[in-house]
């Protein structure tokens, strides 16, 4: 029982960094209708700004802000430089652009900073455990990542629904033309959009850095489950992120701790032991396929 | 005008140089980009470092190297080795990190004529039945690192324990190599998935079983991964750690910090192995490229030593016989110390335990503890014929 209540934990954890990687994605491509695959290059960007500034000032704090600041900045830069010229193009060459960028990213930062992994240390406040139940000690940390994730959720939740801002991001969405006639700068609001889905993918950089390997190429290992949440979501839509992000951390989590015991009920533990890591690592994607097989626009598809 | 003169400085320092040898050609494949892209930046860098001491020789046989970039993609890998076969008409080759592209490069190479020394992968289907003589390994067979790590968890006692690997080849020899030297009980295996970054899953599991001690065989990205959740997971001052070399060498120690300090290691080279050959290339390291080197750094040297070796007793020429002559006498001093050549064309070698230490400047570095195993050779050589 308290090894099932530590891996919903678990799972809730992996999906609360899952939406953060998401939820930026979503917007970008729902909104913007732009594929943006260098999403993982501005999760790398983040952690890298955090990693070096903590590093070298030894300050938490300041790494966060650095990390944030140059995740938003090279997101802004890369929206006037490049995703501009790529609106009224096919998704294609959006997909080439921003793969272009992905290698482009990996071999500046092994130029600038090298190829070794950097050192990030969880903040000390953070480091310790926290009994939640008798007998489950959990770690400080990854509660807190649980928190930035429900904190961002609602944010944005209120952002889009609640503010002028999200009004003109909604109908940016769906009738761009309109919104411009309106006398409302198109361009300026998406830029605004690019950049805060690359402030969040800056986000969910700093957060896993204490928890994974800041090196080059991070962002492409996260990358692909990131799309599969927000296929299994919807297209464009936040609530669809998190629940997707919810879904897929949680099956993830559970398949991996319960799969082998289960099976194991079954059959020999050799065949089990195989079979078991074999469904648990594609276990994401059947809950994929599922779900568009019932949905096949996602559980909140987004528009008309 | 100008162009003329050059020519003519050119064909004068040719001839200068009198009977000049024959430049040697070395193709370099290895992995500089992805997450593992240091691995292979280690070996070339290591391999060139032992190039440039001899001025662009090796045993004094002028050689160009040429490195190329196989992205951890077997097809990759070998594409470049065709291209090099065909265009380059090279015949000599090295430089693979990983045993899945060295499985699909290696055999071409044979097959065209070519010779292949590898400073890192050292799969076991080359080690036994599909040994060949123009196929030598420099590194390990790969068993050896977990067979080492299996020897250190029994001599530190512990019973009974639970084994970590990602669920593929090269992860399930890692758990039966392991198993091989340990003895003792093995509560739970867990296959982990070859892309996996969060692991509290598993460490939830292992909190729960309860065991002495784990092993985890988790290189590069992965291992660093685990090594700092299972910090934060507060497992670490539980529950002691085992792990062969490429889980903690010294870009992970360093990039994982305190969460490394304790866990137990198993290695065949390490920065302080106090041999003299080895200070002389700690610090030569250090002062070409201002880094501390890995030990993938001391495999790419050594590799190139031994090649140097064999080609000085040649002179350069790269037949068979004569240069596997050459080379099985492994005529070198490695910085690693004593080495030799099995049967099979894989080391016979010693392996230490290191301890992750925390330095005075809050640096975590490696500590030789001492030896685990002397002279450990694989256990496919009795099945080579050669």
């Amino acid at each position: 029982m308290q090894l099932l209540i530590e891996q919903i934990l678990n799972g809730l954890q992996l999906g609360g960094t899952l939406f953060l990687l998401a939820a930026g994605l979503t917007l970008v491509f729902g909104i913007m209708g732009v594929i943006n695959l260098a999403h993982g290059s501005l999760f790398m960007i983040g952690a890298y700004g955090a990693a070096i500034v903590a590093g070298k000032t030894g300050s938490w704090g300041l790494g966060v802000i650095a990390g944030l600041a140059a995740a938003a900045l090279v997101g802004v830069l890369i929206e006037l430089v490049v995703i501009r010229r790529l609106y009224a193009r096919d998704h294609l060459y959006q997909v080439l652009a921003t793969f272009g960028l992905i290698l482009f990213f990996n071999g500046l930062v092994a130029m600038v900073v090298g190829r070794a992994p950097l050192l990030m240390e969880t903040p000390k406040v953070l480091s310790g455990f926290v009994e939640l139940l008798p007998g489950i000690p959990y770690p400080t940390y990854r509660l807190a990542v649980m928190g930035v994730g429900l904190a961002v959720a609602l944010g944005l939740w209120f952002m889009i629904a609640r503010t002028r801002v999200g009004m003109l991001i909604r109908a940016g969405a769906t009738h761009r033309d309109m919104v411009s006639a309106l006398g409302v700068d198109i361009a300026k609001l998406y830029t605004f959009v690019f950049g805060l889905g690359a402030l969040l993918a800056g986000l969910a950089g700093i957060v896993v850095g204490p928890i994974r390997s800041v090196q080059v190429g991070m962002g492409e290992q996260v990358l692909i489950m990131t799309f599969v949440v927000i296929v299994i979501g919807g297209i464009g839509s936040v609530r669809g992120a998190f629940v997707g992000a919810m879904l897929i951390g949680m099956a993830d989590t559970l398949g991996r701790a319960f799969l082998p015991g289960l099976l194991k009920m079954h059959m020999s533990g050799a065949l089990a032991d195989g079979l078991a890591g074999a469904l648990s690592s594609v276990l994401i994607y059947i809950v994929m396929a599922l779900v568009l097989v019932v949905r096949p626009r996602g559980l909140f598809p987004v528009g008309g | 005008m100008t162009f003329r003169t050059l020519m003519l400085a050119g064909a004068a320092a040719m001839a200068l140089c009198g009977p000049a040898m024959a430049q040697v050609k070395i193709g370099f494949i290895t992995t500089l980009s992805t997450p593992a892209g240091y691995l292979g930046e280690d070996a070339r860098d290591g391999f060139k470092l032992a190039v440039d001491q001899e001025g662009g020789k090796l045993g004094g046989v002028p050689v160009e190297v040429i490195v190329e970039d196989d992205k951890l993609k077997p097809a990759d890998g070998k594409q470049i080795a065709e291209k090099f076969l065909q265009s380059d008409k090279i015949k000599l080759f090295s430089g693979i990190i990983f045993s899945n592209v060295a499985g699909a490069v290696v055999p071409g190479i044979l097959e065209a004529g070519g010779i292949y020394v590898s400073p890192n992968a050292g799969p076991s289907n080359f080690a036994g039945k599909g040994c060949n003589a123009n196929y030598y390994v420099t590194s390990w067979q790969n068993d050896n690192l977990h067979e080492s790590a299996g020897a250190l968890a029994k001599k530190l006692g512990y019973k009974k324990m639970v084994l970590l690997a990602p669920n593929y080849q090269a992860g399930k020899d890692a758990i039966a190599g392991f198993k091989r030297l340990y003895g003792g009980e093995v509560i739970e295996e867990i296959y982990t998935a070859l892309d996996q970054t969060d692991f509290s899953a598993e460490m939830a599991k292992i909190r729960a079983a309860k065991p002495d001690a784990v092993f985890q065989f988790h290189p590069g990205g992965q291992g660093i991964a685990f090594l700092k959740q299972w910090q934060q997971a507060g497992l670490k001052d539980q529950i002691p750690m085992v792990v062969a070399a490429p889980s903690l060498e010294q870009k992970i120690a360093a990039a994982v910090g305190d969460a490394a300090v304790g866990v137990a290691a198993t290695t065949h080279w390490n920065t302080d192995l106090p041999n003299a050959q080895n200070k002389a290339f700690v610090e030569a390291f250090r002062k070409k490229y201002n880094r501390d080197p890995t030990v993938y750094a001391s495999q790419g040297y050594d590799a190139a030593l031994l090649i140097g070796a064999a080609l000085k007793a040649t002179g350069g020429k790269l037949d068979e016989k004569p240069f596997r002559e050459a080379m099985l006498k492994a005529d070198a001093k490695l910085v690693r110390g004593d080495f030799k050549f099995g049967t099979n064309q894989h080391p016979i070698q010693d392996w230490y335990e290191v301890k992750a230490v925390k330095g005075a400047d809050g640096k975590v570095t490696l500590q030789t503890v001492g030896k685990v195993v002397e002279k450990l050779q694989d256990s496919y050589a009795k099945d080579c014929k050669l």
